[in-house]
């Protein structure tokens, strides 16, 4: 097999499978090298209801189209892969899978996107799928009339605190500071349910249980004071973090560990892009992954033929 | 029955059946949702590469999943899928909730080989 492309794409979400489909589309040959689950984040999604043309689908559903069109254009996708080496520097871009797999190309599309923030403390590995989970329509049912803890103070806290009180007797929210960061309605259908409870300025320090999780230890902030909760489930919803670790040092990233870009997607590595979660922006969507997937693409199909420009022999 | 390209099982009947014509059998009992789409990902993707393992899904709303959440080594689980893993009949590894294809094929090479 030629392992050499036009173009990597490393990340299969919403913004490489839309890059995905416009470099394929142009006749550029492409591959797509995804970590995890083609679709990323899209397929954590039960309902999309907000991506224009289409009034309701299932994220498992957008995801397989985008993939099964990226596909029909001659796409190449793998996934479920480790990388394990990344080279951006110099005209020749070169990306190794599982130790020992070396794919090269001329243009690299960075669309690793983000995950769930973990909590990061004693016990939650451990008690994942044994009390804790990170998906309220997975996993509420469990729960049918016991007292359960949702940790955040976002919009998709609240909003699946509320969706929570379904099953659960009680919802307490935790949340480590004294306001939410969310949407005013989403904090107040929290506050107007008389099965929520917040219990502001604190955060779970351990998650407590042997075969299955029986309580959690909290502390107190301001105070410093721990206390202990007997609890069954845990749901976690503290945010999002940019899939970019493997990046740092290879391209520009900010504080936060997002990826900069211009307004062409371009990094600031000549033929690096970036696109989607794992860029510096203010809104992440599917909308916008998309858009910044399409822009990534078009400015790599401009860069290469740069590059086939710079090599016209001149005629003397 | 769940959308997916792995063997169905349907029904009590059916799960006897697989268990009954193959050593090492793989079943990821779930839904449609995110938390499982990732684990039958993964089985498909191994399918080719365990050819010695029977990978197939079972939907964990229907009466007959019972086989499988009312194993004992299901009882603490408190999160979809959950997955089991039987060699000869018997259940040699159970977990639950999204696995990654790292844990899915340490657990494979561990009880079955390749
Ligand atoms: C629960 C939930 C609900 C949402 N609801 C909506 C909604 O209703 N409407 C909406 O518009 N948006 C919604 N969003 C946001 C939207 O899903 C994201 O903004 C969008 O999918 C991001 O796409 P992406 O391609 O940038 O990244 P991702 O979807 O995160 O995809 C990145 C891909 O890269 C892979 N990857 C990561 N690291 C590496 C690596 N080092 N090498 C190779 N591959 C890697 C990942 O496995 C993943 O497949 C929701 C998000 C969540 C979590």
């Amino acid at each position: 097999m030629n392992n050499h492309f036009d173009v990597i794409i490393i990340g299969g979400g919403a913004a490489g499978l839309t890059a995905g489909i416009y470099l394929s589309r142009a006749k550029l040959s492409t591959l797509i090298l995804n970590e995890g689950t083609v679709g990323g984040q899209m397929v954590l999604t039960h309902e999309i209801a907000n991506y224009p043309g289409i009034e309701s689908i299932s994220g498992y559903q957008l995801a397989r189209n985008m993939k099964a069109q990226a596909q029909k254009f001659g796409c190449t996708i793998k996934s479920n892969l480790k990388i394990t080496g990344i080279e951006l520097s110099g005209d020749m871009k070169q990306i190794t899978v599982n130790e020992s797999d070396v794919y090269t190309s001329n243009a690299v599309i960075i669309a690793t996107g983000g995950k769930s923030r973990t909590i990061g403390v004693p016990g939650e590995e451990n008690m994942k799928g044994k009390g804790i989970s990170y998906c309220a329509t997975c996993d509420g049912d469990f729960f049918q009339d016991k007292e359960i803890i949702v940790v955040g103070g976002g919009n998709s806290a609240l909003e699946e605190a509320v969706s929570l009180t379904k099953y659960a007797s009680k919802v307490t929210i935790v949340h480590q500071f004294d306001h939410f960061q969310a949407f005013e309605h989403y904090v107040e259908e929290a506050k107007l349910n008389s099965k929520i409870n917040f219990i502001m300025e604190s955060k779970i320090v351990e998650f407590i249980g042997d075969e299955k999780l029986t309580g959690v230890k909290i502390q107190n902030i301001a105070s410093n004071e721990i206390a202990k909760m007997t609890i069954e489930g845990v749901f976690i919803f503290i945010g999002y973090v940019p899939n970019t670790e493997k990046l740092d040092g290879m391209v520009e990233l900010n504080q936060w560990k997002e990826i900069v870009v211009d307004k062409n997607m371009a990094t600031n590595i000549p033929g690096v892009y970036a696109a989607g979660d794992s860029i510096a922006k203010r809104y992440r969507q599917v909308t916008t992954a998309v858009a910044d997937g399409t822009i990534a693409a078009l400015s790599a199909a401009d860069y290469l033929n740069s590059l086939k420009k710079a090599f016209i022999p001149v005629e003397v | 029955m769940l959308h997916t390209n792995l063997t169905h099982v349907l029904s009590e009947q059916d799960h006897s059946k697989i268990l009954q014509e193959n050593e090492n059998v793989m079943i990821c009992c779930g839904r449609m949702g995110p938390m499982c789409i990732p684990v039958y990902e993964v089985m498909e993707e191994l399918e080719s590469e365990y050819k010695n393992v029977k990978f197939a899904d079972m939907e964990f709303d229907t009466p007959d999943a019972k086989v499988i959440r009312n194993l004992p080594e299901c009882r603490s689980f408190q999160g979809i899928p959950f997955v089991v893993y039987y060699k000869n009949g018997q259940v040699v590894k159970a977990t639950s909730s999204i696995q990654s294809i790292e844990q899915v094929t340490t657990i494979l090479d561990q009880n079955f080989g390749k």
